[in-house]
């Protein structure tokens, strides 16, 4: 029986093994609406097309494969454009299906038209558009080979509504050249490798600084890291690449960085780079770097090597491939190495601190309800740390983490303890607020057996709170920590240090009562103002279903230690106050 | 003023899959990355399903490499061969709307140049050239005395000599 467009794109979804689509329908994707109807292939209907993206991409963090979200043509596309952006800075694999208004109305400002091939080019790994509905399946299967191949990334496919409603011939044409200018290198240069195996058997210190592209080669980051003892910091895109609680865990380095990661890249004879990327969140001040180190740098993406930091060893290919190479039976020891970083001197650079009451003379006096004091004058509050570090033991460490991005997304990343990979959902390189509630949505999704906590901030989760909605509608047992400290608490803790305490638009005030929304979406939800609430908070999180859990947080609380923007990784501010690091909560715990 | 940073003038033959928006990817890269194009010429190939895009770039050394690394993950990219140092031969084709008052003048230049009249209306004469950079530049220079009204040039083309 013949088959129109539409039905052949399900078709070929099913083919290529996918479970979840998320996605919102519209007037040019109502054909594939309609080819969903009945099919097996389960969709996600989301409150907002970003919803939709984002949970596309935290389904495949979560899970590995391939994300897929659909939308219709016009506002519904370019409601996905922060969504590929996100994915792309990241290197999230997903395929983004839009409907295309009719081939002969495009160029007409037709209703709900958007040059969205040419809107998502620069966002997007590859994009097309396809106008023919013979092209469909390949072009989809092409599609999702780019998305998971080689560097992974977001591939849009823009589809025109007659392509989607016209029945496919069998003989579709074959008129495109394969894709010869994409070519994956797996293996690294064996002469590189060997250099950088003699490098790392003569240094003397070491380090390790894993990003994003080791998430699918923790087994042998661990084994590289063991046999030759070598001390690892991750990225915030690397955190459970690595375990967290092991003794070789420095921690993540860069702007919110601990001391002994930040200290020991400053220090290190030898960088060996696995799946980063050199952002200028992690490095500071570049020319100042690992000054005394040769980097090794190993990246699928050769683009990647030299783009920022010269390298002297460069290693392009999978990391797996790779590090199998390189690692042998040798083992080595840098004990000095490693008791030189645990015992190094923090410098005891401080800054500004808020001082209480420092935004009394708030200038947006209707933020809040008549009956409740400003956000700095809040009485009840709880140190975000002590309940991360519950959230994190609660689970033995064994959670998956979405956040959102700010304040949140910090402490989450240096409180709780990821030990297993793919399990640290975060906008790192867009930064993204608004992207935890429906990525921890994907994430629970590709991942059932496990629990996914979101942590988010009040600032954060009202750029997409509607996907609470899509929590209740599927039951989706996600635990939101909500840490209200109802301001943008980085941006305000920039203005503390930065502009002299001038908190310009910062104040979120009272307003929404988050734990009556909840509520309205028919969530139920907690409000832990104290110590005394701990309990209730460790039932809620072990709960069934979903659980909308708030936290009062002091606005004044602050994320530390910092590397001021630009400056190098030694000049941090509060050093002291970073978290236990991995070898001393070992001690503590005997 | 920042130190002055050497720039390098580099061409690249890019070799591209002959797919609708390849040129705005193309140009988009450069654009997005901030690179600085000179001039860019397009057109088929000895393969219909091929396009040739010569791109003259001025770029500081050390970013080159860059440029040639984010163009080739560019899926549409099939190959790139950069031609600066190779032995080659380049060529660009410009038309100049020159004042005609002084023909015999004009005309005696463009035999020099072994350039072409090919439009004469009663104020003025169209030149058409065909050579290297330097020799457009040198003949607008010389015809620019006589009041040059307009100029289109298309752009460097450049293949390598095939070796002996």
């Amino acid at each position: 029986m013949a088959k129109t467009g539409a039905e052949v794109l399900v078709s070929t979804l099913k083919d290529l093994d996918v479970e979840y689509v998320f996605g919102y329908p519209g007037g040019a994707v109502l054909p594939i609406y309609d080819a969903l109807y009945g099919s097996s292939l389960k969709h996600i209907l989301t409150r907002h097309e970003q919803g939709a993206a984002h949970a596309a991409d935290g389904y495949a963090r979560a899970s590995g494969k391939v994300g897929v979200v659909i939308a219709t043509s016009g506002p519904g596309a370019t409601n996905l454009v922060t969504g590929l952006a996100n994915a792309y800075m990241d290197s999230v694999p997903m395929v983004a299906i839009t409907g295309q208004v009719q081939s002969g109305l495009i160029g007409k400002d037709s209703f709900q038209e958007a040059d969205v091939f040419g809107i998502t080019m620069p966002i997007t790994k590859h994009n097309y558009l396809i106008k023919d509905e013979n092209k469909i399946e390949a072009i989809l299967k092409e599609a999702f080979y780019i998305a998971s191949t080689g560097r992974p990334g977001p591939v849009l496919v823009d589809i025109t509504k007659d392509a989607l409603m016209n029945y496919v011939s069998k003989s579709g044409s074959k008129q495109r050249l394969e894709l010869q200018g994409y070519r994956v290198l797996k293996e690294g240069h064996p002469r590189q490798i060997a250099i950088a195996r003699k490098l790392i058997k003569e240094a003397n210190k070491p380090l390790i600084y894993a990003g994003g592209g080791a998430q699918d080669a923790s087994k042998l980051l661990l084994k590289l890291a063991e046999n030759f003892n070598i001390p690892v910091t991750t990225t915030l895109m690397g955190i459970g690449a690595f375990p967290g609680n092991h003794e070789l865990n420095l921690g993540m380095l860069g702007m919110h960085g601990t001391p002994w990661a930040n200290l020991a890249v400053q220090n290190c004879d030898l960088l060996i780079a696995i799946g980063a990327r050199f952002d200028d969140r992690v490095t500071g001040a570049l020319n100042k770097f690992a000054e005394k180190a040769k980097i090794v740098h190993i990246d699928i993406d050769a683009a990647e090597i030299g783009k920022n930091v010269p390298a002297y060893v460069p290693i392009v290919g999978d990391a797996n491939t790779v590090l199998t190479e390189l690692i042998d039976d040798t083992r080595l020891s840098h004990k000095d190495w490693i008791l030189e970083i645990q015992n190094f001197e923090f410098p005891a650079q401080t800054a500004k601190e808020p001082k209480r009451g420092d935004c009394v003379n708030c200038t947006e006096p209707n933020m809040h309800f008549a009956e409740l004091p400003p956000p700095c004058r809040q009485k009840d509050s709880v140190d975000p740390k002590v309940v991360l570090e519950l959230a994190s033991s609660l689970f033995k460490n064994q959670l998956i983490v979405a956040t959102d991005v700010g304040q949140n997304q910090m402490w989450a990343a240096q409180y709780i303890k990821i030990e297993k990979p793919r399990s640290f959902i975060t906008s790192g390189g867009l930064g993204t607020m608004g992207y935890g509630l429906p990525a921890a949505i994907g994430a629970q999704l590709g991942r059932p057996k496990e629990q996914v906590v979101l942590v988010t901030g009040d600032g954060s989760i009202q750029m997409n709170i509607q996907e609470l909605a899509t929590i209740a509608a599927y039951n989706i047992p996600v635990k939101v920590v909500l840490l209200n400290n109802r301001v943008l608490g980085m941006v305000r803790q920039w203005q503390t240090i930065f502009y002299n305490g001038r908190y310009s638009q910062t104040c979120t005030g009272s307003i929404p009562d988050f734990c009556a929304l909840a509520n309205a979406y028919s969530i139920p939800s907690l409000r832990v103002k104290g110590l005394d609430d701990l309990d209730e908070f460790k039932v809620a999180l072990k709960a069934e279903g979903p659980y909308f859990i708030e936290v009062a947080v002091d606005p004044d609380e602050s994320v530390w230690p910092m590397v001021a923007p630009g400056a190098s990784l030694c000049e941090m501010f509060h050093a002291s106050k970073a978290p236990t690091p991995s070898w001393q909560r070992g001690q503590n715990d005997e | 003023m920042s130190d002055a940073i050497k720039l390098e003038k580099v061409i690249l033959a890019v070799l591209v899959r002959n797919e609708p928006g390849v040129l705005s990817r193309v140009t988009g890269l450069f654009t997005r990355r901030g690179y600085n194009i000179h001039s860019l010429a397009v057109g088929p190939t000895e393969d219909i399903r091929v396009s040739r895009i010569t791109i003259v770039i001025e770029e500081a050394e050390e970013r080159l490499e860059q440029v040639e690394k984010q163009l080739h993950k560019l899926v549409d990219v099939l190959k790139i061969v950069n031609l600066t140092n190779a032995q080659r031969v380049e060529r660009e084709l410009a038309l100049i709307q020159v004042n005609g008052e002084k023909r015999s003048d004009i005309l005696q230049i463009v035999d020099i140049f072994r350039a072409k009249i090919v439009d004469v209306s009663p104020r003025e004469v169209m030149v058409e050239v065909t050579g290297d950079t330097e020799k457009i530049d040198a003949l607008i220079q010389m015809l620019d005395g006589y009041g040059i009204s307009e100029i289109v040039r298309t752009g460097k083309i450049a293949l390598a000599r095939s070796n002996q």
